[in-house]
């Protein structure tokens, strides 16, 4: 692959204005396929999850998945869509062989939910509302995988297999209008919008929202404005951009690509553009005109959807807290600063945090645990911190340590112990005997016993240098194993040397 | 008359990857003229209110719900596959295009 000509960003954004527009494909998370009761789910071995109808045999009848159809309209209305009284499906014809039906099932003119919008805030501070032209339902096509050839790549394949595990499985494409004025602040645009609606498909609960595992996908549609041209330049879109960071990336270089071309007195050509992750680079991938010539057509074998407003309002009910409210509720509930709230969102930790709060623990001691150990340790392990240890089994030993029962360090070594599958905080505690001395008695004895045995130390504090005191505590913790409260020790050591 | 030209023969042709001798596009083109015109004729006796529609069945919301049901089994998949490798399909080179 050549390597493009880029231009500075700075310089490309003094010459030049970006226009965005987005298309964000979400993969419901429905039990069966979006036509037909094939089970939608992969990881299964190749081609198990197909029937006449996601292979576009002979005979096969689609018939629509209710659940998709309700997932489809609460995502619309999550995204301030007004919901269509009537939506059809669409063919749209193209001759791949990701699809053995030769169409893709799809909606064109008739989308089931449109004019929406998703204010968007930037870590700036900026707002920025993005208009959704329309959010439509269609099937997923199967997983090519090319082979031969040096690269695995298209090009240069010898031949390339197929799985239609996930060819019929239903998405939704969600379309912006076009995005004018994010200028600098293109690249950020693009990856806190597509981050924002993963958010609001999670908190749905219409989809896994795993990007890395394709779930959610983005094609970023970019042009460049000569500035005070006021007409639009030719757009390529940039297919394949399956990370936040890459979203990012791919926004700053087309606009650098584009640019360099420009200046240089060339043309872009309309096409689909890929994302290589590994370069950092797009490459040109098919021209746009030709294969675009869709035939779009009514699906004659469907009917068309046609939701009743009572049902749309009984969806609307179910829609949560929109995720960039709750964020803003909880941080000021919490009194979390910017950083600290950022760092638990950040770290996927937020809801986790909430239970944990939730189930009686302050907010500083919850954020401190997740953010804290319990993230060293998952990512130590390299697993989700969710999988280590509850919410409830967390409030459980920040209670222990406020009752005084723990020490921060004990209470990690409980920690430890309920991670093993020890049992309960409480009972890790019984178990291993981990619990703070609390009986002066015993602390006595060993702090009596730490001061004779260093009589210098002892002169040192009787003189009034109270930080000699130090040399005890440590030698009195140690005895101790650690298991009990240093403040405590540094008092009865205090008040057993003034004798 | 409908105007369909053997540059638009040929342009569908290409799209559906079906590959035609110049003398089948004449002829083709032929026939598709016959078919539109008699298709146009519909046209002819639909009153403006009549709406347009896509099924012959006056439905809407027909939905299934959302149950797993068996699917065929890998060998039943690809029995009429004209290629396999193991239990993918098998298909030849696609070149230029995505």
């Amino acid at each position: 692959m050549a390597k493009a000509r880029l231009m500075d960003l700075d310089k490309a954004l003094e010459l030049y204005e970006p226009v965005l527009g987005f298309e964000v494909h979400v993969e419901l998370n429905t039990k069966t396929k979006m036509f037909c009761g094939c089970a939608n789910e992969f990881g299964q071995g190749a081609n198990t999850n197909t029937c006449p109808t996601c292979l576009g045999l002979p005979g096969g009848l689609p018939q629509v998945n209710q659940q998709a159809i309700e997932s489809s309209i609460r995502l619309g209305l999550a995204l301030g869509c007004e919901i269509a009284e009537y939506s059809r499906f669409a063919r749209k014809n193209y001759f791949y062989p990701d699809t053995a039906k030769n169409f893709q099932t799809s909606q064109y003119d008739e989308p089931i939910a449109f004019n929406g919008a998703l204010t968007i805030e930037l870590e700036s501070g900026r707002e920025v509302t993005i208009e959704i032209e329309r959010a439509h339902m269609e099937d997923d096509a199967g997983k090519l995988t090319h082979k031969g050839g040096a690269t695995g790549r298209i090009h240069g394949a010898e031949y390339s297999l197929v799985d239609y595990n996930r060819g019929g499985v239903p998405l939704v494409e969600i379309v912006t209008r076009m995005i004018e004025g994010g200028e600098a602040d293109s690249p950020e645009i693009a990856k806190t919008y597509v981050a924002s609606v993963r958010e609001i498909v999670k908190a749905l609960g219409v989809s896994n929202a795993r990007m890395e595992e394709g779930n959610v996908r983005c094609d970023v549609n970019l042009s460049l404005r000569p500035r005070g041209s006021g007409q639009l330049g030719t757009r390529t879109e940039t297919k394949n951009v399956n990370s936040l960071r890459s979203i990012e990336r791919a926004v700053r270089y087309e606009i650098q690509r584009q640019a360099a071309v420009l200046e240089a007195g060339g043309t872009i050509t309309q096409e689909t553009r890929h994302w290589h992750e590994d370069t950092g680079m797009t490459s040109p991938g098919r021209p746009k005109s030709d294969a675009d010539d869709y035939r779009y057509f009514p699906e004659p074998d469907l009917v068309p959807v046609a939701p009743s407003r009572e049902w749309v309002e009984e969806l609307r009910a179910t829609l949560p807290e929109p995720p960039a409210a709750r964020r803003k509720r909880l941080q000021a509930e919490w009194g979390f600063t910017a950083l600290e709230f950022q760092d638990v969102v950040n770290s996927e930790l937020l809801d986790l945090v909430e239970a944990t709060i939730a189930a009686g623990a302050s907010a500083p001691a919850a954020r401190k645990w997740w953010t804290g150990e319990i993230a060293r340790l998952a990512n130590a392990q390299g697993v989700a911190a969710d999988t280590l240890v509850a919410p409830a089994q967390v409030a459980a030993l920040i209670e222990l340590v406020d009752a005084g029962t723990l020490t921060d360090r004990l209470a990690r070594q409980v920690l430890e112990g309920v991670i093993a599958g020890e049992g309960t905080p409480v009972e890790v505690v019984e178990k291993r005997g981990l619990a703070v001395v609390s009986d002066d008695t015993a602390l006595i004895a060993a702090i009596d016993e730490a001061l004779a045995a260093q009589p210098d130390v002892l002169a040192k504090i009787r003189d009034g240098k109270v930080q000699a005191a130090g040399a005890v505590i440590g030698a009195v913790m140690k005895a101790m194993k650690g298991q009990a409260d240093a403040a405590r020790v540094r008092e009865l050591v205090l008040e057993r040397s003034a004798g | 008359m409908s105007e369909i030209t053997a540059e638009q023969v040929a342009h569908l042709a290409h799209l559906a990857r079906i590959d035609l001798s110049p003398e089948e596009i004449d002829h083709l083109t032929a026939d598709l003229v016959q078919i539109v015109d008699s298709v146009a004729k519909v046209s002819e006796v639909a009153t403006p209110d009549i709406p347009a529609t896509s099924h012959p069945m006056p439905l809407t919301n027909v939905f299934r719900e959302d149950v797993v049901r068996p699917s065929l089994t890998v060998e039943q998949a690809l029995s009429g596959a004209p290629a396999r490798d193991g239990d993918k399909f098998r298909v030849p080179a696609i070149l230029d295009e995505e």
